[in-house]
C-alpha cells in the first residue's frame, strides 16, 4: 500500500501545489487515506507554502475532511427534515442500537464510525445514508440492520480468504 | 379525408379544468354534424399560460381558443368547423395564440403537461454525449451570439427576458450581469454555484447529471455578455458523479472548440474549471463560496462590496445558480418575448421544484412560474398520500418557510410568495400531512442550522444552539410560557443580527411556525 506521505505528494503535485486548490487537495487525500494525519497536514503545508495552522483550520472546517481516525466503515446518516419526516428517527435509533454507539462515535474495534450528514440530495428516496461511498435509500430499521450485516459478512469473507492465503 | 385537426391542451392542469369533458363534447358535436371522419381530435401537451386553459387549437388555420368549456367546444364545432366562421368571442388573447402556435406539436403518451425549458433534454439525451446535446439545439445559442450578436445584445436579451436567479433570492440575472459589465477591471469571472445543499433540493444535481452542456453553454454566454474569459463551477463535494460528468463535458466541448481559445473561430475565449467543495452548507452563500474557491475556510465575507464588484480573486464576478444558467441558452435562441410569455409577469419562465413528503409521487417537476401549490400537489404529486389532509408545506429547503393550507392557492412566483411572507427559495417543497408534528419539524430544521453554522458571528453560532435547546425542551413538554416568549425573542434577534443568509434564515422555521401554528406550540407548554 502506498505510504501516506506518497499519497500526499502525489495529490499535491496533481494540483501544482496550488493554494487555491487546498480544499480539493485535502478532500482527495482524505478520500484515499480515510483521514489526515498530523504528518500529512504538515506535508501539505510545506508543499503548498502555508503555515500548518492555516491548513489545519481549513481541514477542520469541512465535513468530508477528518483529522481524526475514523472506523473502517463510515456511516453518514442524513439528519435533515425530508428524511426525518419519512421515518428517519426510527432508523437513527436502530443504527445506534445495532452498533452500540451514539452518533459521532467510533466502535471500540475500529470497524464502524456513525456520523450524521447534511442533505445529500437523494431526498426522494429518504431516509438515506451513505456507507463509505455508497448511498442507500428508502431505509427502515430492518433494512439498515441488513445493510450493516452485509458489510460484516463481506468483511468476514475477505478476512477468511486472507487468512487462508497466509 | 382529414381536412382539419383540433388539438386540446391535455396537460394535467387543463385536464383538471375539464379538458377531457371539452374533448368529449367536441367529439360528440363532430359526429352530430357527420364530421368525425374529416376532423381529427387529439391532445397537445403544451401550455404557456395557465389562465386560459384548456386551450383548443384548430388547424390548419391555427386558431387558438381558450379557455374552452364543453359548451364552448360544441359552439366551436358548429360555427368554425361546420359553418366555417371563427368564433371570435372564444379566441384566446393574441399573445397566447402566437406563443402556442409556434410550439405546437402533438405529444405522445403520457401527457404530462410540464413546461420543460430547463429539463427539456434531461432524461432524453445521453449526458456523456456532446453530439446528443448538439442535436437538440445545443451550442446553437452560443454560435448565434458569437456570430450575430454583440456582448451588449446578449446582456440586453437576458435583461429583457426578466430572468431571475433560481438559487433562491430571485435577483434579476441581467441586472447582476450589467453590474459586472460596468466595472473598470477587465479581468472578470463567471462562477456557477452548484453547491446545492439546501435540504430537500436536488434539482441542480439532476440538471448537471442530465444536461451538463446546458450549464456550460449558459456560462459561456454569461462570459461573452460581461466579457469574462474564465469560469468556475463550484460543486459540492458529495456530488461525485455530477463532478465527473462536468469534467468530461468540458473536455468534449474543448475538443470541438465550443469552449477554450477562440471559440468557433471568433475572438472570444472562455475556459471553465470545476472545483469541488468538501462538505459545508454555508458555501452555498456566494461570498463563502468564493472563499472556499480560493482554498480557504468557507466563511462569508462582509458586503458591500458585493461579488459583482469584488468577487473571486478580488475581481468583478458573476455568481449564478445552475438552473439560472441553464435558462440562458433557450432565452438566446427563442428571445426575451418568448420567455416572458411563460410564467407570470413579475416572474417569467418556469421553476423546477423537488417535491417530497406525504404525496403520492415525489420527484422533480418543472412548471411555469405562478402555478399554485395546490395544483402541484394535486396534479404532479398525485394528491396527498393515503388520502390524508394537507397540513403544511415547507418551501425552499431549511431556510424556507412553513406555510399553512391558507396559502395553497397563492400563485408561486418570487414576488407573490414574498408578499405572503413565504419564500420560493431553492424550489424544495416538503409536503406534510395532518399527522405532522410542527414543533418537531421546527426542531429538525433548526438542528440543521446549528450543525451548519460556520461560527463566524455570535448571533448565529450561539443563537442556533439556544433556539435548538429551547425547542428540545418544548417538544419534550418541559418548557413554560416564558421559555416560548424567550424563544421568539431570540429568533427575532438571530434573524435581524446574523452576518449572512444562513443565520438570517435559521429562525424562519420558528417564526413562520409560530405565525401559522402558534396553538400547536402553546399546546406543548408545561402548565
Amino acid at each position: 500500500m502506498e505510504e501516506a506521505v506518497a499519497v500526499t505528494d502525489r495529490i499535491v503535485e496533481k494540483h501544482d501545489a496550488d493554494r487555491e486548490a487546498l480544499v480539493e487537495i485535502l478532500r482527495e487525500i482524505n478520500e484515499e487515506s480515510g483521514h489526515l494525519t498530523r504528518d500529512q497536514l504538515a506535508r501539505v503545508a510545506e508543499l503548498v507554502g502555508l503555515p500548518l495552522s492555516k491548513v489545519y483550520s481549513v481541514a477542520t472546517f469541512y465535513s468530508l475532511i477528518s483529522v481524526k481516525k475514523l472506523g473502517k466503515h463510515v456511516i453518514r446518516f442524513c439528519q435533515d427534515a425530508p428524511c426525518h419526516v419519512q421515518g428517519g428517527q426510527e432508523v437513527w435509533d436502530a443504527l445506534e442500537q445495532e452498533l452500540g454507539i451514539p452518533f459521532g462515535a467510533t466502535t471500540l474495534d475500529g470497524e464502524w464510525s456513525l456520523l450524521t450528514t447534511s442533505c445529500i440530495g437523494a431526498c426522494a428516496v429518504g431516509p438515506v445514508m451513505m456507507v463509505d461511498d455508497d448511498i442507500y435509500g428508502n431505509l427502515t430499521p430492518e433494512r439498515a440492520r441488513d445493510i450493516i450485516a452485509r458489510y460484516r459478512q463481506a468483511d468476514a469473507t475477505t478476512d477468511t480468504a486472507q487468512g487462508e492465503q497466509a | 379525408m382529414i381536412r382539419s385537426s383540433i388539438l386540446i391542451s391535455g396537460d394535467p392542469l387543463s385536464l383538471s379544468r375539464g379538458a377531457e369533458e371539452t374533448k368529449l363534447a367536441i367529439e360528440a358535436e363532430l359526429s352530430f354534424y357527420g364530421l368525425e371522419d374529416e376532423v381529427q381530435v387529439g391532445y397537445t401537451g403544451r401550455a404557456n399560460r395557465t389562465d386560459v386553459l384548456p386551450l383548443v387549437i384548430v388547424h390548419p388555420e391555427g386558431t387558438v381558443y381558450g379557455p374552452v368549456s364543453p359548451e364552448d367546444g360544441a359552439e366551436i364545432v358548429e360555427e368554425h368547423l361546420y359553418k366555417g366562421r371563427v368564433v371570435e368571442h372564444l379566441q384566446a388573447p393574441p399573445e397566447v395564440a402566437e406563443a402556442e402556435v409556434d410550439t405546437l406539436e402533438v405529444e405522445g403518451e403520457p401527457l404530462y403537461g410540464q413546461k420543460r425549458v430547463v429539463l427539456k433534454r434531461a432524461g432524453t439525451i445521453d449526458p456523456y454525449s456532446i453530439d446528443d446535446y448538439i442535436a437538440y439545439d445545443g451550442y446553437f445559442a452560443l454560435g448565434r451570439a458569437l456570430t450575430e450578436m454583440e456582448p451588449g445584445e446578449v446582456l440586453k436579451t437576458v435583461q429583457d427576458s426578466g430572468l431571475q436567479g433560481r438559487g433562491g433570492a430571485g435577483f434579476p440575472t441581467g441586472l447582476k450581469w450589467s453590474f459586472v459589465a460596468q466595472q473598470p477591471e477587465t479581468t472578470r469571472y463567471i462562477v456557477c454555484n452548484a453547491d446545492e445543499s439546501e435540504p430537500g433540493t436536488f434539482k441542480d444535481r439532476l440538471i448537471v447529471e442530465g444536461d451538463p452542456h446546458a450549464v456550460l453553454e449558459g456560462m459561456a454566454l454569461a462570459g461573452y455578455a460581461v466579457e469574462a474569459s474564465e469560469g468556475w463551477i463550484y460543486i459540492r463535494g458529495e456530488y461525485a458523479m455530477a463532478r465527473d460528468i462536468l469534467n468530461q463535458a468540458i473536455t468534449r466541448a474543448e475538443e470541438m472548440n465550443l469552449l477554450g481559445d477562440n471559440i468557433l473561430g471568433s475572438d472570444f475565449s472562455f475556459h471553465i474549471h470545476v472545483h469541488a467543495g468538501a462538505g459545508a452548507y454555508v458555501c452555498g452563500e456566494e461570498t463563502a463560496l468564493l472563499n472556499s474557491l480560493e482554498g480557504d475556510r468557507g466563511m462569508p465575507r462582509i458586503r458591500p462590496p458585493c461579488p459583482t464588484v469584488r468577487g473571486f480573486r478580488g475581481m468583478p464576478t458573476v455568481v449564478n445558480n445552475v438552473e439560472t444558467l441553464a435558462n440562458v441558452p433557450p432565452i438566446i435562441i427563442n428571445g426575451a418575448d418568448w420567455f416572458r410569455a411563460i410564467g407570470t409577469e413579475r416572474s417569467p419562465g418556469t421553476k423546477v421544484y423537488t417535491m417530497l413528503g406525504d404525496v403520492n409521487i415525489t420527484g422533480l417537476v418543472e412548471t411555469p412560474m405562478g402555478t399554485t401549490l395546490r395544483e402541484i400537489i394535486d396534479i404532479y404529486g398525485g394528491g396527498m398520500k393515503d388520502g390524508k389532509a394537507f397540513k403544511a408545506a415547507q418551501t425552499g429547503g431549511s431556510s424556507g418557510t412553513i406555510i399553512p393550507a391558507d396559502l395553497l392557492d397563492v400563485p408561486m412566483d418570487f414576488a407573490s410568495m414574498r408578499e405572503k411572507g413565504a419564500g420560493l427559495g431553492s424550489g424544495a417543497l416538503l409536503i406534510c400531512d395532518e399527522d405532522t408534528d410542527i414543533v418537531d419539524l421546527a426542531y429538525v430544521l433548526v438542528r440543521f442550522f446549528k450543525t451548519e453554522s460556520c461560527g463566524k458571528c455570535t448571533p448565529c453560532r450561539v443563537g442556533t444552539a439556544q433556539m435548538l435547546e429551547a425547542l428540545d425542551r418544548l417538544r419534550k413538554g418541559m418548557a413554560r410560557r416564558a421559555d416560548l416568549e424567550r424563544l421568539e425573542e431570540i429568533a427575532t434577534y438571530v434573524q435581524s443580527s446574523s452576518f449572512c443568509g444562513l443565520g438570517q434564515a435559521a429562525p424562519v422555521p420558528i417564526l413562520t411556525g409560530l405565525r401559522y401554528f402558534r396553538d400547536e406550540f402553546e399546546s406543548r407548554l408545561r402548565e
